[in-house]
């Protein structure tokens, strides 16, 4: 894997591999020491022509917990208004030598342009690009997912897919990176995606994806899913004509109180709830319903470093496994490396291969 | 032009494809075709192998940027005008949309003199329906078609003239000398912030869709508009299958609608842009091969009527961004010939006949040329281009006589190319390369646009 620019590119197998290394990930989490070495001495840069404090930060946490160097470029705005070009950024990082850059920016495939330009040798991943696509957060949600049936199951989640799961996503699909992400992974990870929302916010040609579109949320509940997702309604969107009121909305489109009760009366009891983040409380969702214990919100974003961590990982330390299916050789093993006994040694990533 | 040019013997070209003759160019003029060329030729006459080629009109862009005055980090007069030799032509129309926007008696005059001392091509100057494009008032019309540079077609290209009574109006107004407006048809509400074809493309790519219907409700507008009003209307680049279904619809009510094709629509999906590189950005924007097909079948059977370059030169730095930030349109002068031949000769749908009406003979009857698109006969003017259809290029930005490097059909091979381009007996392109310009005569007494006629 030389770039993330998109989920819809993911084969099963390289998901799965971003999953179960997330996994190991999530497990050096759980230690008294949360560092690796594994990338001592490579450079990640945080692009951010956009604001988002929760992804730029996760994005740290995770170069910093295995032990990247990370600079943090907040361009917001500067390819406009200070004149600079993306290609002029790009070349500045390149001239750093950057080995990975994490770029967020409001126009949908920047990210692409970047890993595909000839500006720039380093990896690149998307952080969030326009109405496009947030691969890593589709990561952590199916990641969050995997693990909320492996805990019911009884079973590990390595390993495993999603095979069966019904996953809802509500809501402003049309402007929705979050969205698009989400609907190519779940499916390729073999869940069974429902679409719900105003048709004004559902993209024309939306009945060539993979998934089931409903214009009525309580008939999409009715269908019994596994998880409900909830997706932000932008400020910008409420008064372009795409809904008549705020209130309209929130009674059609809202998880509110009623659609929480419904979910006992549904016999629903292991059903989530993951709402977007930031949310607007009252709108999309209720503050019950955000604050119950269906809500994932917190184990999303603890789970948000561990797939960010994987991302980073398998970019810049040459994964054995990669494109290699039937490859039974074993991954390298993160835990195999103490943080200890590897601070001393100049390479920290040689340790890992 | 004076007797004492050089004469030239095109030896065995075939005629529009067909039958294969000599044919001696004279003073400007087609003297003789025939058994006849190579006994009327003087001992001195230059004479052309055109075995295997193909001799047909020069060909007529309705639609072409050449961004001068204003933009000429993009193109000039100069550069354009020599792809266009390049490229076949022996005619352009040279979009408003310049700045100052070409509204005026001035500017189009100015444009007109600036084509007439490159010496490579007719450039005809496209005068802007309103003021500044702005869509607000009429532009002096009148003032521009009685200008030397006698202005024929108008059109705000680029912007819609959406204004349903702007446009009744301009009609209207230009029935009074012949004139056309060449309509950009663009819903502007409907595609604010547009930046790709709407469908199953966009809603993966998370792009602004610019849907169909945007251009095919200003077609159904303006063709009943111009039936209502009795007037000629010419709508720019046709790019989807509803619009020729509506185009098809008013020429059979006998609405005097005519339509262009680009080439790149003839050949290119928005599938494309699926890379995000913006050199695939272009407005209208490239969309399904469904459109793509009934496009060329609307070609072949004449419910479009002509291909339009809509050559768009950008400076690198106005592609090499994001795809939002990047602007719209392609380079198309040098390709043009080669992707209709591609399109439309070698998949059987037009022969050379067909394809000299659709880049030459009607293109020019669209914009009043007397003198151009003329049948290949003694006595017609020697506006001319010698191809070889056998042959085979790839394309490549960089070798280009455009300024713009932005062709969307860069590293592909084509068929066929430019031998030789005669503008009014004077060989621009001799051998595939630029030859010289053709010099009109500095002070000519002749105030008309028949500067370039012969």
């Amino acid at each position: 894997m030389r770039h993330l620019l998109s989920t819809q590119d993911l084969s099963v197998p390289r998901a799965l591999r971003l999953l179960d290394v997330a996994e190991e990930m999530a497990a050096v989490g759980e230690r008294e020491i949360k560092k690796l070495p594994a990338l001592r001495g490579r450079t990640v840069v945080n692009l951010f022509f956009e604001d988002s404090t929760r992804t730029r930060i996760s994005f740290e946490a995770a170069a910093k917990r295995l032990s990247a160097d990370v600079i943090n470029f907040s361009a917001k705005g500067s390819s406009v208004s200070k004149g600079e070009s993306l290609k002029d950024t790009a070349q500045t990082l390149e001239a750093m030598s950057a080995d990975a850059v994490v770029i967020r920016h409001p126009s949908s495939g920047a990210p692409a342009r970047l890993a595909a330009s000839g500006w720039i040798d380093a990896a690149v991943v998307n952080a969030g690009d326009g109405t496009h696509e947030h691969p890593t957060q589709a990561l952590l949600d199916a990641f969050t997912l995997r693990r909320h049936r492996a805990r019911l199951g009884g079973e590990p989640s390595t390993g495993s897919t999603l095979a069966g799961m019904r996953i809802l996503i509500v809501g402003d699909v049309l402007h929705s990176r979050v969205a698009r992400s989400n609907v190519w992974l779940l499916t390729t990870l073999g869940a069974e995606v429902l679409l719900a929302g105003p048709p004004t916010l559902l993209p024309v040609g939306v009945h060539s994806w993979p998934c089931t579109v409903y214009y009525d949320l309580d008939d999409a509940l009715a269908r019994r899913p596994d998880a409900v997702m909830m997706l932000r309604l932008q400020a910008e969107r409420m008064h372009a004509a795409f809904f008549p009121s705020t209130r309209e909305y929130a009674r059609r489109w809202g998880f509110d109180d009623a659609r929480l009760a419904r979910l006992d009366t549904l016999g629903l009891k292991d059903t989530v709830i993951m709402p977007p983040g930031p949310m607007n409380r009252g709108l999309e969702i209720s503050s019950s319903a955000a604050d119950s214990s269906r809500s994932t919100v917190l184990a999303q974003v603890r789970n948000g470093v561990s797939v960010r961590m994987a991302a980073l990982y398998l970019l810049l330390s040459g994964d054995q496994q990669d494109d290699d299916a039937e490859d039974d050789v074993p991954a390298p093993d993160p835990r195999t490396s103490t943080p200890r006994a590897t601070d001393l040694s100049p390479e920290g990533r040689t340790r890992d291969q | 032009m004076t007797s004492d040019t050089p004469q030239y013997l095109i030896r065995g070209a075939a005629l529009l494809g067909g039958p294969v003759r000599d044919l001696l160019i004279r003073s400007g003029s087609i003297a003789a075709v025939g058994d006849t060329a190579a006994a009327e030729a003087s001992s001195s006459a230059v004479v052309v192998d055109a075995t295997g080629l193909i001799l047909l009109p020069g060909l007529v862009d309705l639609h072409t940027h050449l961004r001068e005055p204003g933009r000429e980090d993009a193109e000039t007069v100069e550069t354009g005008s020599r792809a266009a030799a390049l490229g076949g032509f022996t005619a352009v129309h040279a979009m408003a949309n310049s700045s100052p926007v070409a509204d005026t008696a001035g500017v189009v005059e100015q444009v007109y003199r600036l084509g007439l001392a490159a010496g490579w091509v007719e450039v005809r100057p496209v005068g802007a329906v309103t003021v500044g494009l702005g869509g607000q008032r009429l532009a002096e019309l009148g003032a521009m078609a009685e200008s030397p540079a006698r202005v024929r077609v108008f059109s705000d290209d680029g912007i819609c003239v959406h204004d349903p009574v702007l446009m009744r109006r301009a009609l209207e107004y230009v029935k009074a000398f012949d004139g056309v407006v060449a309509q950009h048809a663009q819903e502007p509400r409907l595609t604010e912030g547009a930046q790709m074809n709407e469908g199953e493309v966009s809603a993966v790519l998370g792009l602004t869709g610019w849907p169909a219907v945007a251009e095919e409700s200003i077609i159904a507008r303006d063709v009943l508009l111009a039936q209502h009003v009795g007037s000629r209307l010419h709508v720019c680049h046709v790019s989807t299958a509803g619009s020729v279904e509506i185009i098809r619809w008013a020429k059979a009510r006998g609405i005097d609608v005519t339509a262009e094709v680009t080439p790149h629509h003839l050949l290119l999906t928005d599938e494309l842009v699926r890379s995000y590189d913006p050199v695939y950005k272009v407005n209208p924007p490239l969309r399904t091969s469904d459109d793509v097909h009934a496009l060329r079948e609307a070609l072949a059977e004449g419910t479009i009527d002509v291909v339009g370059t809509d050559h768009a030169p950008h400076p690198s730095e106005h592609k090499e961004c994001e795809w939002a930030q990047a602007a719209m349109g392609m380079t198309g002068l040098e390709t043009a010939l080669s992707v209709v031949q591609h399109t439309m000769v070698e998949t059987g749908l037009l022969d050379w006949e067909g394809f000299a009406r659709v880049t030459s003979v009607t293109p020019a009857r669209i914009g009043r040329l007397a003198h151009q698109g003329r049948p290949l006969a003694a006595g017609e003017p020697a506006n001319l281009v010698l191809v070889d259809p056998a042959a085979r290029w790839t394309v490549d930005p960089g070798t280009m006589a455009t300024k713009g490097r932005n062709t969307p059909f860069r590293g592909l091979e084509l068929p066929g190319s430019v031998r030789a381009t005669f503008l009014g007996g004077h060989p621009t392109v001799l051998d595939g390369v630029l030859a010289t310009p053709r010099r009109a005569p500095v002070s000519s007494p002749d105030r008309e646009a028949g500067s370039w006629s012969i």
